[in-house]
């Protein structure tokens, strides 16, 4: 055994150094680089809306000016949207579905690795606007024609325009990955109706993203030529139409949501059955919602457009899809439910604290949530602060509660430490508690007429009180975030020693060493139950499996069954992806500053790159 | 489980403070309007369906954490139940009830506005809001008079970007939009000044972009209307102050020579309520700093700073202060 071990070592195991870590093509390398960049990111945005609940405490305050307040909220909006919860969640995902799933890599680990040299570089470019003093200030939907360049002529729309196309390489490319690396690279046995519910739901939202993100890109490409080529396409005046815009984004946004929203509940699928001791109930149930909503979400875009006078007939149709979400959402809470009251034994840890936590606040994000189908109501509290109450409770509540349950219940898989159990517990009640006095009260201060995104509001309208406890409860919330993070810290330098299996796991991740050799299984397991780790039967059958210590290879099998068809070769540490990188984010630079000669030059350079990564490496290559 | 009993508790608390919220508020709970009080009702009907759903979401949660005896084998016979009983049965016989309930609110709408006789133009700008009567032949701005117990048609269209009108207490909001012009009823059941809100992100002082609605008994809403047609008497001096200033340049005032449009209708200036779109309240020492320094009470918005003599800002605010 130590002899198979130390050959796969030699095979997989990157050099240490320079080269190796900006040439590295491991998943879990480059799923912790999506975990630790998204996190800054989160912190980033996190600390803006900080200035902003300072700003609103009280009425009448000029702690920062208007236009300070708008680029504060456009970028608390995009950052938290695009460059956190989105990476994030990939990177839980690149780090472990290869993992639960029982192979060595993702399918294709070169494009892997450029999809967050990308996401890093989309990312530093939006956020280099603070350097040119041209930051984003339209809001994270940005409506045309204020973002059209007659009412924003300066370069800082460009910047999201831009910044958000370039984001979209990455996503495509990650959401690619993880599609064929689900149905090619499953262990022998693992078929589709054995396959964990945290993979059901990356597959999910990968083809989500797949099918949205065409929609948002083309919204971009369109105002840019507005706006740099003085086309028409958003402009009412010159035959175009600024709803055009809406339609578009929010064919993207409202699929956004779930592909948020998804994996987060996937994880909340992972944990629920290890801490109640018993499989989920209804596993079948909770597999067709996951991919009824990803469908589902399609079809209900307009629900964000009912102020927008659209004729009552389609909108009226548009809130009977929105009202059909009750029923995939309902199924998968109650499956929750029904697995926690027909539980062994409820394991009361932190990452089950923070699922209990989910499952308070997703349910109440998702009955406001379904006020917002009802379209009267829509139009009287859309733009108000109900609606940014609504969707942090299905956004914070829903997929950051999940994170950090994640993070409790992952990171000692990662790291081979646990985390603080005490720690864990003042953080999750400081986060829960300051997340309901925050956005809780939001609610209601919408409810008395007070819209979105004001800098400022007048005394005496009601609202005044609200608004000072809501950032009261938003420094408790912070308290709350500061704790884990400080916990995270301590337990990675000296937090007491994880194990193989800390939590009696049932999914193949819990199989392999804490944290994972580079190979992550000597052999490749064989699986014959949807909980492996748990069947005594399953767990026998994984013994005998291949080994694959020739070179850089895993097992292929087959879409439907996993059957295993093919030795895939893999390939190694190269700079291939990096190069790219470099080259587009020249390129966009280049669009950014109309420097037309140098997109010329860079987009030789981006041809080359492709060209020089494609070059056929005669040592490598499949068996 | 304390932390969630509590949170129903303050859920419970935050209903009766709803309902007891400040007279000056532009509370969605406080309809003075059948569209407004329509949505009242939906809400408390919503409202109250989420406490039952909450509630036996965290109760049955609770009660599979704390109770005794724990199911042995693993059957899923009554957890599959309790998803189609509680994901699929209960959730759609709910929700159709709902839907019905919309579908006859937006039917209840589309008659009112076929039945409003009057009509009233509101058109959109960065950051005030243009109203005309009578197709025009009276216009004014950020002050909207309309009469009690009347539907009043609204012509919703907008100037540069996209707007929203809205005015809580008496109807939801509908977008001004580039290119089109949105309809919306409304009417007030009792006498009051009512605030709107622009409902929809519009740029720099989207928060400084209000307005009053004026609903008065018929009879007082005919006088109103009546006095702004009365022209100010050409031998005015604070008139004289106005049109030698550059006030005319972008500012009209009926019957006289100013007839600017870049900005608000002064005709019944005096009479308004606020100054800036609701940014502050109309009275002689407010308008004064207005007129010195618009910039520092709503920064971004288009007037300018006026290079005024003490004495002819004494006689514009008086010309202005006496247009009733």
């Amino acid at each position: 055994m130590a002899t198979l071990a130390a050959r796969l070592t030699s095979i997989w195991e990157e050099s240490p150094g320079l080269a190796s870590w900006t040439g590295t093509v491991d998943h879990k390398r480059i799923g912790k680089r999506y975990i630790y960049t998204s996190f800054a990111f989160f912190v980033i945005a996190g600390l803006q809306s900080l200035v902003m609940r300072v700003q609103l405490a009280r009425p009448d305050q000029h702690l920062v000016s208007p236009e300070v307040f708008n680029q504060l909220f456009s970028m608390h909006g995009i950052t938290m949207i695009f460059l956190f919860a989105t990476p994030m969640l990939s990177g839980f995902g690149n780090y472990f579905v290869p993992l639960m799933i029982g192979a060595r890599d993702m399918a294709f680990p070169r494009l892997n690795a450029f999809g967050y040299w990308v996401f890093l570089a989309a990312g530093l470019f939006m956020y280099f606007s603070f350097f040119m003093g041209a930051i984003p200030d339209d809001g994270w939907f940005n409506y045309v024609p204020l973002a059209g360049s007659t009412f924003t002529p300066e370069r800082s729309i460009d910047f999201y325009g831009l910044g958000i196309l370039f984001l979209a390489i990455s996503s495509t490319v990650g959401a690619i990955n993880f599609i064929v690396t689900i149905f090619k690279m499953r262990a022998p046995g693992m078929t589709l109706n054995r396959m964990p519910l945290y993979v059901w739901a990356i597959l999910a939202t990968s083809m989500a993203l797949v099918f949205a993100l065409p929609a948002l890109s083309l919204a971009n490409i369109m105002l840019e030529l507005d706006r740099k080529f003085g086309m028409h396409f958003f402009d009412a005046g010159g035959g175009g139409d600024p709803l055009l815009w809406q339609h578009l984004f929010w064919i993207f946004g409202h699929p956004d949501v779930y592909i948020i929203l998804l994996p987060a509940v996937g994880i909340v699928s992972s944990i629920v059955p290890v801490f109640t001791r018993r499989p989920m109930v209804g596993y079948a149930y909770v597999a067709l919602a996951t991919v009824i909503t990803f469908v589902l979400s399609f079809g209900v875009w307009v629900h964000h457009m009912f102020a927008t006078g659209l004729p009552q007939l389609s909108m009226s149709f548009f809130a009977a899809a929105t009202i059909m979400f009750t029923i995939p959402g309902g199924v998968q809470v109650f499956a929750w439910v029904a697995t926690i009251v027909m539980a062994r034994k409820i394991v009361l840890k932190t990452p089950m604290l923070f699922i209990l936590g989910f499952l308070s606040l997703f349910v109440m994000g998702g009955v406001t949530g379904i006020m917002f189908a009802i379209i009267p109501f829509d139009r009287q509290v859309t733009d108000t602060y109900f609606v940014v109450a609504h969707f942090h409770y299905v956004l914070f509540g829903g997929a950051v509660f999940p994170i950090f349950a994640g993070f409790y219940y992952w990171l000692p898989k990662i790291t081979g430490r646990l985390l603080n159990e005490r720690l864990g517990r003042w953080s999750f009640w400081l986060m829960f508690s300051g997340f309901n006095i925050t956005f809780g009260l939001m609610h209601v201060v919408g409810l008395l007429g007070m819209p979105r995104r004001v800098y400022t509001y007048l005394p005496g309208l009601g609202w005044d009180i609200w608004n000072m406890l809501e950032t009261v409860g938003s420094f408790v919330l912070t308290l709350g975030i500061l704790l884990t993070a400080i916990n995270w810290y301590r337990s990675a330098r000296n937090g007491e020693l994880a194990g193989d299996d800390p939590w009696g796991g049932e999914t193949l991740e819990w199989a392999t060493t804490s944290p994972p050799p580079a190979y992550n299984f000597e052999r490749i397991p064989i699986v014959a139950s949807p909980h492996p780790l748990w069947d005594e039967s399953a767990a026998s059958a994984g013994t005998v499996s291949a080994e694959l210590a020739e070179g850089h290879q895993t097992l292929g099998t087959s879409v439907l069954d996993a059957e295993p068809d093919q030795v895939m070769g893999m390939p190694g540490e190269t700079h291939a992806p990096l190069l790219l990188t470099l080259a587009l984010t020249a390129l966009f630079f280049a669009f950014l500053f109309d420097a037309w000669f140098v997109a010329a030059v860079a987009g030789l350079g981006v041809a080359g790159a492709i060209v020089q990564w494609l070059w056929p490496h005669p040592h490598e290559g499949a068996h | 489980m304390v932390g969630r009993r509590r949170r129903l508790g303050l859920i419970v608390a935050l209903a009766a403070l709803l309902s007891a919220c400040s007279e000056s508020s532009p509370s969605t709970l406080d309809p003075h309007g059948p569209g407004a009080a329509r949505i009242s009702f939906l809400w408390w009907v919503m409202f109250g369906l989420s406490i039952l759903v909450i509630g036996t979401v965290v109760g049955l949660t609770a009660f599979g954490i704390r109770r005794k005896v724990r199911p042995e084998g693993s059957d899923d016979a009554s957890g599959i139940r309790l998803i189609v009983g509680g994901g699929f049965v209960v959730p759609a016989i709910v929700l159709t009830v709902l839907f019905v309930m919309m579908v006859r609110d937006l039917g209840t709408e589309a008659s009112e506005l076929k039945s409003a006789q009057l009509t009233v133009d509101v058109i959109a700008h960065q950051w005030w809001w243009e109203v005309r009567y009578d197709d025009g032949d009276i216009v004014t701005a950020n002050e909207i008079h309309i009469p009690v117990g009347r539907q009043v048609k609204m012509n919703l269209s907008t100037d540069d970007v996209i707007h929203s009108y809205w005015v809580p207490q008496l109807q939801a909001k509908v977008d001004m939009i580039p290119g089109r012009v949105n309809e919306l009823a409304l009417q007030a059941d009792d006498a009051g000044v009512y605030r709107g809100i622009c409902g929809e992100f519009c740029g720099l002082q989207h928060a400084k972009m209000q307005f009053l609605v004026v609903a008065e008994e018929p009879a007082d809403f005919d006088a109103w209307l009546q006095r702004q047609t009365t022209i100010p008497p050409a031998d005015d001096p604070g008139l004289k102050a106005f049109l030698g200033s550059t006030c005319g340049g972008c500012h009209a005032v009926a019957g006289t020579e100013a007839t600017g449009t870049l900005g608000p209708d002064l005709t019944d200036f005096g009479s308004r309520r606020s100054i800036g779109a609701g940014a502050v309240e109309n009275n002689a020492t407010n308008l004064a700093a207005w007129i010195l320094d618009a910039q520092e009470i709503k920064p971004g918005s288009k007037m300018p700073p006026q290079p005024v003599s003490a004495s002819e800002l004494r006689a514009i605010v008086g010309f202005l202060e006496g247009l009733k």
